[in-house]
């Protein structure tokens, strides 16, 4: 029984996608990646700096597969260029779309987001966009041709959780493409939570890499989404408001 | 002597070309994972010797980093 995640027809082999930020060093990065079981990891594309060109991160991340980012770009023109550069610069057509409305709260610009995805959509870009918790923003972007839709669970880094799991549930229930939880999941349980509302895949970056032991916290992350999957797939029990004894109620002693 | 943006900064270089660009900043142009942008389109690798600069132009070039 195969319960393997796809995105644009590609196969995946884990649902842990892991961001490359944040590090204390490249090692414990590289560690840390290998530790989570992932297969898709996030990198950005910025300027050189002018002192010349020298490493490159990407010789490191070999055996991955790489999704470039969008970050910090507020305009569409901004990201679609970048979408562009990176696409050149890694040879792949997938992108992570992020287009930010609030440079404090790292809110997505739904609009600006919108008419970039369309446009990198028939571009042949693979678009999977960083979105709100909207059901109504997520329907648009699938419609449009994303790939996936990625809401947020709270603000990018700040380890709050999934602030709103009824609006990520009614975004699973109804999304067309697949889900992947992105942003703000602070611990294992909060990945858990997430594959247990439904979605297909969660986005991890801070919370492995800032975590008192990233290596640690990877493996976690990876047991958690494991258990999330696994307890979606096995259909929960309702919740109730009454007890409901687990053990018989004949043959009691002393009855 | 051209004046040009290049990744943000506003300079006078003897330039012609991008190939020309590059190597003046001392990028090697068979380094991978290398993408460049003329006053907003991706010039390709293959086009760098032959996409000519003019004054006012403002080249991007960027490479892959850490990312979330």
């Amino acid at each position: 029984m195969t319960d393997q995640l796809s995105i644009a027809g590609t196969p995946l082999k884990s649902r842990l996608f892991v961001g490359t930020a944040r590090y204390p060093n490249q090692q414990v990065m590289l560690d840390a990646l290998e530790a989570s079981g992932c297969e898709l990891v996030t990198v950005s594309i910025r300027r050189i700096s002018l002192e010349g060109y020298s490493g490159s991160l990407v010789d490191l991340l070999g055996g991955y597969r790489l999704l470039p980012n969008t970050a910090g770009c507020v305009t569409a023109r901004d990201a679609i260029l970048t979408a562009e550069l990176a696409r050149e610069a890694l040879e792949t057509n997938w992108v992570k779309l992020e287009l930010i409305g609030d440079r404090e709260l790292l809110y997505p610009d739904v609009e600006q987001l919108v008419h970039a995805a369309d446009e990198l959509v028939r571009k042949g870009f693979v678009v999977l966009p960083y979105c709100n918790e909207d059901p109504v923003a997520c329907q648009k972007l699938a419609d449009i041709g994303c790939a996936a839709v990625m809401p947020l669970g709270s603000l990018i880094g700040s380890g709050r959780g999934i602030a709103n799991p009824a609006a990520i549930e009614l975004i699973c229930s109804r999304s067309p493409v697949p889900v992947v939880l992105d942003a703000g999941i602070g611990t294992a349980s909060d990945a858990a939570q997430a594959m247990e509302l439904g979605c297909d895949a969660v986005l991890v970056d801070t919370a492995i890499a800032k975590s008192h032991d990233p290596v640690r916290m990877a493996a976690a992350m990876r047991a958690g989404v494991e258990a999330g999957r696994l307890a979606r797939l096995a259909g929960r029990i309702p919740k109730q408001h009454f007890a409901e004894p687990s053990s018989p109620q004949l043959g009691l002693v002393g009855s | 002597m051209t004046r040009l943006k290049v990744n943000g900064v506003e300079e006078e270089i003897a330039v012609a070309t991008v190939a020309d660009l590059l190597a003046e900043r001392g990028i090697d142009p068979k380094a991978r994972f290398l993408a460049v942008a003329l006053n907003g389109a991706v010039v390709r690798r293959a086009e760098w010797p032959a996409t000519a600069l003019a004054a006012g132009d403002t080249i991007e070039i960027v490479r892959p980093l850490q990312g979330g």
